[in-house]
């Protein structure tokens, strides 16, 4: 069946089984492989991309939910300047160990700074844990995420 | 920003990291292990459905070689072919094209069992029900045991015979799945006459050694793709994946990629050791403990693996930081019929640390004294002998870390005002304190009489460093700690040193990626090549230098008397953790940790920073979350990331973390190995604030909202010195 989407701001079209999960369809029709399988059911957040603004698993999404939708993966949203600014963050915070967890990570902090009420405000710990809280990470034992998000909140406005 | 360091993990972080599942490989084929649905059994007959064109199915009398993993010792078999002893045991590998083909062919394969009565702990082990799993011949007080050691300091009656109070218990510590992100994967390829296997492991020379025995060949090269966490899991397990896997590649010859699930990664790899602890202390009038019996028996599962070497860490370490006059351990591998136990950062530490320290506890408060003082007061100091008998070498800074780690957490203050608290409150507050030490490289001379490692490093005429070294960056920062060591000591800049990629056809055998030893052996023995180049230097000219290990004069190690300098080195830390416990629910908040360590010095303090906040939350996890039970077939309930839950980012609040400068001579600008380190204490006092918090004794890990709900309310004794087995088995029923 042919699903078209945006996908990071392209319309694209695939021929694929509906029901076939978004992460698949992602990383073997579209060559997104930022987006990674950790453990197919949910859990652990490492298939995450962001669909019209909500940060989603893609391995529990069957491809024809994202029919006409808006997606953003790490390919998206590594060359934009926002997106760069996460990633020095998160780099200068040394948040990256074994990098599995980390390209969703980098989706996840976007995802909260770019939707905060008041955008000079740094979260608060608390927030940013929250936000964290579907993504998880074996390695780093998320100090250091977090701490990329005040790095990055900080220089938010300046790009 | 510092730029020197963008390059690291840059790969990562923009998502371009290439894992094996990321690999584009033509002609690809998959593959699928056939296992075992039996935890003991004769295998009787395998039938086999017939195969479409396309499709293979290999087995024990494929094996070129010889049809075993070199793992320690070769008794684990890369398919089984006569019986099975556990559930999951690799028979058949099939391959083709279609992964959802191979799962339907596997469903038709059909093998007859004659089933044996299992033996899944080492209770059930010791009972030799229906013969011996292990060591049929050998008499009977040797049968199921893999291993056995015996250690002895001072003269155990004569402590006693001075003993005013004898306190003993039992204390027991359950299996932990590594959970790295990344599951357990590999593609195998034939290139240039050799069979290739590129994947996802920390040791590449194992898998080299491991495939070159199974294809009876030498014809064979291994490379590691970047690896999604391993914590040991990545150790020994990578074996059984490649060990099959070789067997369709040499005969096929087209690449052929074997990826585990999620779900069979949780059911079939190694995970930590389950072990019961046998403690026997005898205090004299003064408080002062004057002998220790401690008895360990380690379930090692269906084959040895490296369970010989986790108790020879975990006999090595069962007095923990404590001098303690006169003390025997006794401590035994057993085989069981459940999947293999294996390698799991500390490696036997942290369930040592987790009973001696909980052991402690329970004296000093029957004794009515405060544990702190009570464990602070038989420290090992500079001039102590270790458990072993050797001297301590360098100075020990314990001490200065307890005054440092009490101040910093407040913790005297606290543990009164939680000793006062209303037990009736909603909320009961609790700290607890665990320290710990860690043996960096190898136990006993393993170093020099097995490794023999060899590091390279090689100079281009830009004068740009290659590091080549068997080493592997698995998370744990190796790639900028190692660069580091060699630019500074070249005094050369950060980016012209780079750590070439882990292929065994280029890279000389530095050991493997274990037992802390790539910071403390691997780093100094950088640093001495890099100070052979600086000496021979000549300007935009190639050149290149090797260096071998050779250990220090001090070492000494008797392994027949087990006696000496068990490690080169050990590293210390103190761990202090807060919490409130809902006294509804028995669910706790933690609201407060603390630590120390002693890792001799820094390299990079944000990566071992990293080092700190990963390792402590895992054994947060392995202390109060993460449980793993087996149902009566010997098969784990917890069968996805759902019911097996390790920490989210808000299960933990700040790590408040510092460090001693305590240089090691014989480690890379002073330092010594810290990456297992950070393990060994978290479940211990974690364990040690809730019991602070509900004032009870607790004798097993994790400590769960259900275990605490059922001291503060439900059958007063019994559960808190169940093991994990048998609190699966109570839930069950
Ligand atoms: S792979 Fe999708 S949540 Fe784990
Ligand atoms: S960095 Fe390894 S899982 Fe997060």
């Amino acid at each position: 069946m042919k699903i078209s989407f945006k996908l990071n701001s392209e319309l694209v079209t695939v021929d694929v089984d509906p029901l076939q999960p978004l992460l698949t369809t992602l990383r073997d029709e579209l060559h997104m492989q930022a987006a990674k399988q950790g453990c197919g059911e949910g859990e652990c957040g490492s298939c995450s991309v962001i669909m019209n603004n909500l940060m989603v698993n893609t391995c529990l999404i069957p491809t024809i939910q994202a029919k006409g939708a808006a997606l953003v993966t790490l390919e998206g949203l590594r060359d934009t300047p926002k997106g760069q600014l996460v990633i020095n963050a998160l780099l200068e915070a040394k948040g990256v160990q074994c990098g599995f967890c980390t390209p969703s990570m980098v989706l996840a902090l976007y995802h909260l700074l770019d939707n905060r009420t008041y955008a000079d405000i740094t979260p608060t710990d608390k927030q940013i844990r929250q936000a964290l809280a579907g993504n998880l990470c074996r390695c780093t034992g998320y100090g250091m995420i977090v701490e990329a998000a005040k790095i990055a909140a900080k220089l938010w406005g300046e790009v | 920003m510092d730029r020197v360091n963008i390059p690291f993990k840059w790969q990562e972080a923009t998502g371009r990291s290439q894992f094996i599942s990321d690999r584009h490989f033509d002609n690809l084929l998959e593959a699928k292990l056939f296992r075992s649905t039996c935890a003991r059994a004769k295998i009787l007959n395998i039938t086999l459905p017939k195969l479409p064109s396309g499709y293979f199915v290999f087995g024990a009398k494929d094996v070129p070689g010889r049809n075993e993993l070199p793992i320690v010792l070769s008794d684990w078999p890369v398919f089984a072919s006569s019986e099975v002893r556990y559930l999951g045991e690799v028979i058949l590998l099939l391959v083709g094209p279609d992964l959802k083909e191979l799962d339907r062919l596997a469903k038709l394969i059909h093998v007859e069992y004659q089933q044996l009565t299992p033996a899944f702990t080492p209770q059930d082990s010791k009972q030799l029900i229906q013969g011996a799993i292990h060591n049929q011949d050998a008499i009977d007080d040797l049968k199921n045991v893999f291993d056995r050691h015996k250690l002895n300091k001072g003269d155990l009656a004569a402590g006693f015979s001075q003993a005013e109070h004898i306190f003993e218990e039992s204390i027991s510590t359950g299996y932990q799945e590594h959970m790295y992100l990344e599951t357990q994967g590999m593609v195998g390829y034939h290139k240039d006459g050799k069979v290739v296997i590129e994947g996802s492991m920390q040791c590449p020379w194992y898998v080299h050694h491991c495939i070159s025995t199974v294809l009876g060949s030498e014809d064979v090269r291994v490379i590691q793709t970047p690896t999604g966490g391993a914590f040991g899991g990545k150790e020994d397990y990578p074996d059984v994946l490649a060990g099959a896997l070789c067997v369709a590649v040499q005969r096929l010859k087209q690449p052929i990629r074997l990826v585990l699930s999620r779900n069979e990664d949780i059911a079939f790899t190694t995970k930590r050791h389950p072990i019961n602890f046998h403690y026997r202390t005898g205090v004299d009038s003064q408080g002062k403990i004057v002998a220790m019996d401690v008895k360990v028996d380690i379930n090692a599962g269906a084959y040895l693996s490296l369970s010989g070497i986790v108790l020879q860490r975990a006999i090595t370490t069962c007095t923990n930081v404590y001098d303690i006059p006169n003390a025997t351990v006794e401590a035994t591998a057993w085989a069981t019929n459940t999947v293999p136990s294996g390698a799991f950062r500390g490696f036997g530490s942290p369930q040592t640390c987790f009973g001696i320290e909980t052991h402690l506890n329970h004296i000093a408060n029957k004794l009515g004294l405060d544990a702190a003082e009570f464990k602070r007061a038989h420290l090992l100091t500079t001039k102590s002998k270790t458990l072993t008998g050797a001297d301590i070498f360098g100075d020990l800074v314990l001490e200065k870390m307890y005054a440092e780690i009490c101040e910093s957490s407040d913790y005297h203050a606290k543990v009164q005002a939680y000793r006062q608290q209303d037990r009736g409150a909603n909320k009961l507050s609790g700290i607890g304190m665990a320290l710990f030490q860690h043996g960096c490289g190898f136990a006993g001379d393993l170093e020099d009489t097995l490794v023999k490692a060899v590091v390279r490093l090689v100079k281009d005429d830009n004068d740009e460093i290659e590091i080549q070294v068997s080493n592997t960056d698995i998370g744990q920062g190796l790639s900028l700690t190692f660069c580091k060591i060699v630019a500074d000591t070249l005094k050369r800049p950060l980016s012209s040193v780079r750590l070439a990629a882990v292929d065994t056809q280029h890279v000389p055998d530095s050991g493997p990626t274990v037992a802390s030893r790539s910071i403390v052996i691997v780093g100094y023995l950088l640093e001495k090549a890099a100070e052979k180049l600086t000496d021979i230097w000549l300007g935009c000219t190639a050149q290149s230098v090797e260096q071998r290990y050779s250990k220090p004069d001090y070492h000494q190690w008797d392994q027949q008397a087990f006696k000496g300098n068990a490690y080169q080195a050990t590293s210390y830390g103190i761990n202090v953790v807060e919490l409130e416990v809902d006294s509804a629910t028995g669910v706790s908040e933690i609201t407060g940790l603390w630590a120390i360590y002693d890792v001799g010095h820094v390299i990079d303090e944000a990566v071992f920073k990293g080092q700190i906040d990963g390792g402590f939350v895992q054994a947060l996890g392995y202390g109060g979350l993460e449980v793993m039970t087996l149902d009566s077939e010997g098969r784990f309930q917890q069968t996805n990331m759902a019911d097996y839950v390790i920490p989210t980012a808000l299960d933990v609040p700040k790590i408040h973390s510092s460090v001693v400068d305590n240089p090691y001579q014989y480690g890379p600008q002073g330092a010594k190995g810290g990456g297992e380190l950070t393990h060994n204490g978290g479940a211990a006092a974690y364990c040690a604030a809730i019991e602070c918090a509900i004032n009870h004794p607790i004798n097993a890990i994790p400590v769960t909202p259900e275990v605490v709900c059922s001291l503060l309310y439900g059958k007063k004794s019994g559960l808190e010195s169940m093991t994990q087995e048998e609190q699966g088995h109570e839930n069950q029923l």
